[in-house]
């Protein structure tokens, strides 16, 4: 739903960078987009290309990492991913887990054309 | 071609400016909750019975965000506390800049509370850090249980959940331990709160829950003092 102000901040970022680099062209945006960060992948894709299109940001690329869900135990520190909504230690049946990773929204990387 | 680490979040304007609220909401101490929940899930109507039974004298302000109308602002403003209605105009979620420019001409330091209903809405509030406290989420009987599992973002991040309606309970379908089952598995160590804003049913523990929170704000605030 808010996935296209999400690809417009990506896009100030990407004028930041370009800004601080006269005369290349970015040409890709690396993200990490974690699994419970609430923004929808297809979307967020395709907000960010109706936003490129036709400005002189063309041809730019937005790759998209998905970065799981992780949990920590409380009980033996065991680090697990986790699927199905199961949240119970794989190692010691512990229910008290916490999430340690996965609602990333972080810009990782940019190619730039120099 | 060159690859440069860029290494920044992709909300980070927000994510400054939230910080900035966080910092000014420490230094005096007030607690800010963030209320988030589907359209209709009862926000304002609990929002009514909690100033309803604050006393006269208590530090509370409430922020409250919808797309248009002033509505809620004047159901709320009724109990005699500082109301500002904030009208995103169509965005769907409220950022900290909204919440920035709307305390301006309150003093801040001058709350033990304050109480930010956001827009409704389960999946893009979730997103935005409004320098709170904690976010809070209303899951109601009139709803599926399987919320959690449906919109885990913002059950993952909440400190509690209110179960909300519970007096619909022998009329609903609704399994309500399935539903707390559900917000568990996505949020282990997430609280529960059942309740009712039509017979009052848990109001009691809500609002001890709230006083619970000032006052571990309030003790932070002066460690931070005395350290």
């Amino acid at each position: 739903m808010h996935e296209l102000g999400v690809a417009a901040s990506i896009l100030d970022c990407v004028h930041a960078e370009a800004k601080r680099r006269p005369g290349s062209h970015i040409s890709k945006v690396g993200i990490r987009l974690g699994e419970i960060s609430g923004v929808d992948a297809d979307s967020l894709q395709f907000g960010f290309e109706c936003l490129v299109k036709e400005t002189d940001l063309e041809p730019l690329v937005l790759e998209i990492e998905a970065v799981p869900r992780m949990q920590r135990c409380s009980q033996c520190s065991h680090e697990f991913r986790m699927t199905g909504y199961d949240p119970q230690c794989p190692q010691c049946g512990e229910f008290m887990t916490q999430c340690i990773s996965g609602d990333q929204l972080d810009i990782s990387y940019m190619e730039v054309d120099e | 071609m060159n690859r440069v680490e860029v290494e920044k979040k992709v909300l980070s304007e927000n994510q400054l400016l939230a910080e900035h609220l966080r910092e000014r909401y420490r230094e005096s101490g007030v607690c800010c909750v963030n209320l988030i929940s589907s359209p209709g899930s009862g926000k304002t109507l609990l929002l009514e019975r909690t100033l309803e039974r604050m006393a006269p004298t208590a530090r509370v302000a409430v922020l409250t965000g919808d797309l248009q109308t002033e509505n809620d602002a004047q159901r709320l403003a009724r109990f005699g506390f500082p109301v500002k209605q904030i009208i995103t105009g169509g965005t769907c979620h409220l950022d900290a800049r909204m919440i920035g420019r709307h305390l301006e001409g309150w003093d801040v330091a001058s709350l033990d509370l304050l109480i930010v209903e956001n827009v409704g809405n389960l999946v893009c509030p979730s997103s935005y850090d409004l320098g709170e406290d904690c976010k809070i989420v209303l899951l109601s009987t009139t709803e599926g249980e399987d919320k959690p599992l449906k919109y885990p973002s913002i059950f993952a991040k909440a400190a509690l959940m209110l179960l909300t309606k519970v007096d619909l309970l022998p009329y609903v379908p609704f399994r309500a331990e399935l539903a707390r089952e559900n917000a568990r598995r996505v949020h282990p160590q997430i609280e529960i709160i059942d309740v009712s804003s039509t017979t009052g049913e848990g109001l009691e523990q809500w609002m001890a829950w709230l006083e619970r929170r000032q006052q571990a704000k309030k003790a932070g605030q002066a460690a931070a003092t005395r350290s």
